[in-house]
């Protein structure tokens, strides 16, 4: 199991004349947990709309699947979320107006086809499914409440849980910490530990002690390309990471 | 079924009232009752009901799915078109066979064709039949049409803008800019459908001739009434369960759901496909209790109209798009019919007939500021019902989203 | 032929009559006439009032003035004519035409007044024209040569040759030259000067022309069996062709009775019911001829008996004219004119479609302008605020509204536009910051509420204007020199409204680009459309940029409307008209920037204007292409022509 499930190669990406993505290059296993960090404009996000589908590259390939068969380049959003690629916003969205529970069983993985959801009944295994991921993700108590009423970390928690409930083999996070209480950190973190154990969790953070505290492989961006890649040690003693944190 | 009640609270009210309203209507009317409404306000509450049953379709695609669609009149009046050529050729072909019976020889099958086209082609000085009235002989091809013509150009028209992901205020443009290159189209006197003049002479049934009118409108009102009662359980269907959640996800963050793997362009496709079927079925009930229909009556404006209603009624709500549909059109029929008393400031004696469409357009303005709930709203009012106080924080983050005060069921 | 002879003997005539000329007096040529004078009939008097003018005698031009106005006298015991004035009602005082000496006074009833009708006026009119043309005062022979030009006839041939080379005016030379050529086309003796005047002609654009030319090349279709020897054949047709559908061939052939036409159905229907004996038809009931099909076996039955002519179910029009001769002949009978005719009718299309391209592109303009000028207003509150304004369209109304009052205060037109125009911009600009502060401040961030409460607001305007200014249409005058048009040629023409609404919109691109380049409020109103927060951080106001910036966009349209107003009906629905366009040309043109308005007014206004050109008919179906034109070109640029790329789009 020492092959890939993603593998970005060469991909460049402009904006009226801005490089956002610079012949960058990435790839992660199939149960790998991996942090992202770099400064604003390194072209993290970017980096996550062009593996979801959002941002169509100029250039180079975005392969996927366990034999790397699949091109992503130029499929839509919706199939590559299909595909098993889900991705987490930074700010929590989710579907406010609606319960945890509608929340959840949108997100569950099942035909998504318009006619399949139009007569689509929830199963009895399929509720059973939904109580579970809300137990997990501490919304248990909450299941019937809007959405909307939840606290800002409850959202995140639901985001993820809705992640979760699509049962992605990848998962794409940015900046899951952002605005959460010491505790809620934590709890994230495990979550995102455990979530993987099965499959593989890219988690774009600003926050230096988060990415500790997952304990994983790091990725330095710099100016749309990759420019440092290990554990956080050893990329934070990097000389190159360093002059571009600190501003040479 | 169980579910579906569950699910929609509402439902078994609406059916309660409109059962009730239909029979207290039937003991009133003057084919079957006591005779105290007129034939002609039975023929307008019929049309009424076809109104909110076109207004139910607006809502779906507006206020569940958030595309503001300015163009649903255009298949309303595709359908009443199509079912406008039937009735006309019909009734014609009667009084045709009725004067070719004394010609001296029998009529050819040739000469009866020649007959009825040169009757209803006269007007725009043509004499043969059009292409597109290939089909007006038979009743069924023809209601098989009212659902076909509308449901394909919605379908073409929808795929086209979804495909190339038009959205917000484009997509309402373009919609209604389709409605109204369809009007101009049909204003042409070329078109096969008699521009300008439109269709006419719809109330009169081939073949009901001795039954009469007071009877036909209590028949068109029920059949209306039991078209508006099927709307409203396919619509609670389509919004109460998970393809409820997956378009109101669309429309308050459609790129979230895509994340989710939801084809949104196909939602939103069914969505639009369905609701100009529902449209296009509310048309082929409207225009026989109209009499007439022309292209004037697939000019944008009706279509704003329609958001008019639903936005007064309340949308996001089956209900309300019923309510605002009934009240604003009952309320424009009373005010521009004359009925309504002058209202004497002393200085100046309003007459309702020129300044209604004031109140309306000035109302409607202060319902989108004030009351985004519309009249519906009063019902929560009523019901005291509980929701989350987020002091009117937004729903999702796109800038069309509903805000908190809007959010329903 | 016979006109060629009829002028030869014209021309001989007219020689011999002149050379009698020296020693003879007008009353001379007026008596040997007498006759025909006194009876005054349009048939017998041409030669008369030829003769006359033809004579050559310094009076003759003045009898014939003369005799036209009906002062011409009769003595009646001698049968002398004079010319008489008026004394009272029953005297008149006669003159004599050669000398001018006076007469006499004469009591009416010793007179007798020639009373030429109005037919021979117009016919002592013509011959005075030859006169005309050689007249002392350039006026009267500007005048003269007009009235040639109007309705040539081939006796002005001549006289208008022979007063060529004398004439000194060289512009009035070079019209005598140009209308002689003219009339040689028509009228020309032999084919080789016929032929020069034409291709003198080639590639002209004037109507003229071509109304010379074209009845050199009319034509008719013949059926050509017996076809003289010398016709002038255009081209031979085959029946059933293109050219020449079957039931015009089979026309022709019936007309030249090469063929007797079958029955019709119409008339097989009426033999058999003339025919009908006792509710039965050759033995077929009455009731059971209800197909074509039975009904053409009773009329066999019938025509075998001999009842009615015979019908062959089996005849065809399209056989019985395929093998037969069928041609298109001039009605002209030179072919060596008609040919010059066909190739300098052809080199005359040829420019005549360039200069209509030309035109077609000048429209296509105006149009433009137009379209610019009421959809700036939009694009600038959709650009900026991201705000669609349903209610524009009324606001172009208030500004129309606005310059009608306006004339209504002022009389003078010049001075009333120039007032109304600040005028328009003052008022919608004031609706516009009322409407901007009441309602679209309230619902920012909500374009399809803005866009709905907009349109309540856009109903209530314009049924207010109804109800203030009636249903009826008001009148926006144009001031006098704005009347007319700029005509190039007889093909190219642009009225000077238009050229006026070109400049304004020209004016008001400049004013735009100035006030979002060069001043504080650009630079603000720039700084809040691409980041609203971070500008709001830097001191901006947003809400105060907002208000400013709707309140020009509805200022703009204001001045719009007057310009419309113009040209078009002010009714209160005229916002209505141009509201689609607006927003189309905003949508095509992309969101947020001018020149983008600019090109999508421009792809619009030529667009309709070229949907137009190629089916003129129907202009309710140049909108309907140009729409679906519009959805499907958004297909290919969502965004519009110029789009915002990347984060700035804000997608």
């Amino acid at each position: 199991m020492n092959g890939s499930l993603l593998e970005v190669s060469a991909v460049s990406v402009t904006f009226d004349g801005f490089k956002a993505i610079n012949r960058l290059s990435f790839s992660i296993g199939p149960t790998e947990l991996r942090a992202i960090i770099g400064p604003n404009g390194a072209g993290k996000t970017t980096f996550m709309d062009i593996v979801t589908g959002k941002t169509r590259p100029d250039e180079g390939q975005v392969l996927w699947g366990e034999e790397l068969t699949r091109n992503l380049v130029g499929m839509d959003e919706a199939r590559i979320a299909r595909a098993g690629i889900g991705r987490k916003f930074q700010r929590p969205t989710v579907f406010e107006d609606q319960t945890v529970f509608a929340n959840l069983l949108m997100a569950h993985k099942n035909n998504r086809s318009p006619l399949a959801v139009l007569f689509y009944k929830p199963k009895r295994q399929d509720i059973a499914a939904v109580e579970t991921l809300a137990a997990r993700i501490g919304l248990a108590e909450q299941i019937r409440r809007k959405a909307g009423e939840l606290s800002h970390g409850q959202k995140q928690w639901l985001e993820i849980g809705m992640l979760l409930a699509q049962d992605p083999k990848l998962l794409l996070v940015d900046e899951p910490a952002a605005g959460m209480t010491l505790g809620e950190r934590e709890r994230t973190a495990d979550l995102l530990k455990e979530a993987a154990k099965t499959r593989a969790v890219v988690v774009v953070e600003h926050d230096m002690e988060f990415v500790r505290r997952l304990g994983c492989k790091v990725t330095v961006f710099h100016e749309g390309s990759m420019l440092a890649e290990g554990s956080l040690d050893h990329v934070t003693r990097n000389q190159d990471v360093i002059d571009v944190y600190l501003g040479r | 079924m169980r579910d579906l009640f569950r699910n929609t609270p509402s439902l078994p009210v609406f059916i309660a009232v409109l059962v009730v309203f239909a029979l207290g209507v039937t003991v009133l009317s003057e084919a079957y009752g006591l005779g105290v409404l007129s034939t002609s306000f039975v023929k307008t509450l019929g049309k009424t009901a076809c109104l909110a049953l076109v207004a139910i379709a607006m809502d779906l695609v507006w206020g569940y799915t958030g595309i503001l669609s300015l163009g649903h009149f255009a298949f309303f009046g595709l359908g009443g078109y199509m079912i406008g050529m039937w009735l006309m050729y019909a009734r014609t072909e009667l009084i045709v066979l009725d004067s070719l019976a004394a010609a001296p020889l029998p009529p050819t099958p040739g000469e009866i064709s020649d007959a009825i086209a040169s009757q209803i082609f006269g007007v725009v000085g043509a004499s043969d039949f059009p292409m597109v009235w290939m089909f007006a002989h038979s009743f069924w091809a023809q209601m098989a049409l009212v659902v076909l013509v509308p449901g394909l150009l919605a379908l073409v028209f929808g795929w086209l803008a979804f495909r190339s992901r038009v959205t917000g205020v484009y997509l309402s443009i373009l919609t209604q800019a389709m409605t109204l290159a369809l009007s101009l189209y049909l204003f042409q006197n070329d078109s096969g459908l008699r521009g300008n003049n439109g269709l006419s002479g719809l109330q009169n049934l081939p073949g009901a001739d001795a039954i009469p009118q007071a009877t036909i409108s209590i028949w068109f009102f029920w059949a209306s009434a039991l078209a508006l009662l099927l709307t409203y359980v396919v619509a609670a269907f389509v919004v109460s369960g998970t393809f409820g959640s997956v378009i109101r996800g669309i429309r308050d963050d459609e790129a979230r759901v895509r994340f989710l793997g939801y084809p949104v362009e196909g939602f939103k496709l069914f969505v639009f496909v369905l609701t100009a079927v529902i449209a296009a079925l509310g048309g082929a009930l409207y225009y026989p209790q109209a009499g007439i229909i022309n292209p004037a009556e697939i000019a944008p404006i009706a279509s704003i109209y329609l958001a008019v209603w639903v936005a007064i009624g309340g949308r996001g709500r089956l209900y309300g798009a019923v309510i605002g549909a009934c009240v604003v059109s009952l309320l424009s029929t009373w005010f521009t019919g004359g009925q309504a008393p002058d209202l004497n400031l002393g200085v100046y004696t309003v007459k309702w007939v020129d300044w209604w469409q004031v109140g309306l357009g000035l109302s409607f303005v202060l319902v989108t500021l004030f009351a985004p709930r519309g009249l519906g709203g009063l019902v929560d009012l009523v019901s005291h019902r509980l929701s989350p106080n987020r002091h009117g924080a937004p729903l999702g983050p796109d800038t069309g989203a509903l805000r908190e005060k809007e959010a329903e069921q | 032929m016979i006109r060629r002879l009829i002028i030869s003997v014209l021309l001989l005539f007219l020689c011999s009559v002149t050379a009698q000329a020296q020693d003879m007096t007008v009353q001379d040529v007026l008596q040997a006439h007498r006759e025909a004078l006194e009876k005054s009939s349009r048939r017998t008097i041409g030669p008369v009032i030829d003769a006359i003018a033809d004579s050559g005698l310094p009076a003759a031009r003045l009898v014939l003035e003369r005799w036209r106005d009906r002062e011409m006298w009769q003595r009646e015991n001698d049968g002398l004519f004079f010319y008489g004035e008026p004394v009272d009602r029953s005297t008149e005082r006669l003159f004599d035409f050669e000398t001018g000496a006076e007469v006499g006074v004469y009591s009416t009833r010793d007179l007798d007044q020639l009373k030429p009708n109005s037919g021979i006026q117009a016919m002592i009119a013509a011959a005075l024209v030859k006169f005309q043309l050689n007249d002392p005062d350039p006026a009267q022979r500007r005048t003269a040569l007009e009235a040639i030009a109007r309705s040539g006839e081939a006796a002005h041939l001549a006289p208008l040759r022979r007063s060529i080379p004398t004439e000194t005016d060289p512009v009035l030379r070079a019209a005598k030259e140009r209308t002689e050529r003219l009339l040689t086309i028509a009228y020309g003796a032999t084919d080789a000067e016929r032929v020069a005047a034409i291709e003198h002609f080639r590639g002209s654009l004037f109507l003229d022309v071509r109304a010379a030319l074209n009845p050199l090349v009319e034509t008719r279709t013949v059926y050509a069996a017996d076809l003289p020897a010398d016709a002038n054949i255009k081209r031979r047709l085959r029946g059933g062709s293109a050219d020449l559908p079957v039931a015009e061939a089979f026309a022709l052939l019936v007309d030249a009775g090469v063929v007797t036409p079958p029955p019709t159905v119409d008339e097989r229907k009426s033999a058999l019911i003339a025919h009908t004996r006792d509710g039965k038809v050759a033995g077929i009931p009455v009731a059971d001829l209800n197909t074509q099909e039975i009904r053409d076996r009773a009329y066999a039955a019938l025509a075998a008996r001999g009842d009615v002519p015979a019908w062959d179910p089996a005849f065809s029009e399209a056989r019985a004219v395929e093998d037969a001769p069928f041609a298109e002949v001039y009605t002209e009978p030179s072919a060596a004119v008609t040919e010059a005719a066909e190739e300098t009718l052809r080199s005359i299309n040829n420019t005549v479609a360039w200069n209509q391209v030309l035109d077609l592109s000048l429209d296509g303009l105006s149009l433009a302008s137009i379209y610019f000028l009421a959809a700036i207003g939009l694009a600038i509150t959709f650009g900026v605020m991201g705000v669609i304004n349903m209610a524009h369209g009324e606001f172009i109304m208030m500004g129309a509204y606005t310059g009608y009052v306006v004339q209504q205060v002022i009389p003078d037109y010049t001075v009333s536009i120039l007032v109304a125009i600040p005028l328009a911009f003052a008022v919608t600009f004031g609706a516009g910051v009322a409407m901007e502060r009441l309602i679209i401040r309230r619902l920012y961030h909500r374009p399809l509420e803005t866009l709905l409460a907009t349109f309540g607001v856009s109903i209530a305007l314009q049924q207010i204007a109804k109800n203030v200014f009636g249903t009826q249409v008001r009148p926006l005058t144009a001031p006098d020199w704005l009347d007319g048009a700029l005509v190039l040629n007889d093909v190219v023409g642009i009225s000077y409204i238009r050229i006026a609404i070109f400049v304004l919109a020209l004016i008001f691109l400049g004013i735009f680009l100035f006030i979002m380049q060069k001043t504080r409020l650009g630079l603000e109103t720039r700084a809040v459309t691409q980041n609203p927060r971070m500008a709001a951080s830097m001191g901006i106001n947003p809400g105060r940029v907002n208000m400013l910036t709707f309140g020009l966009g509805s200022g703009i349209a204001g001045i719009a409307g007057v310009a419309i107003g113009l040209y078009a009906k002010v009714t209160s629905e005229l916002g209505q008209d141009y509201i689609v366009q607006s927003f189309m040309t905003v949508v095509v043109g992309g969101v947020g920037n001018i020149w983008g308005t600019l090109l999508g007014a421009g792809l619009i206004g030529f667009l309709q204007k070229g949907i137009e050109w190629f089916n003129p008919s129907n202009t309710l179906a140049a909108q309907t292409y140009m729409i679906i034109f519009i959805i499907i070109f958004i297909q290919f640029r969502p965004k519009g022509i110029i789009a915002l790329k990347g984060r700035a789009a804000g997608d």
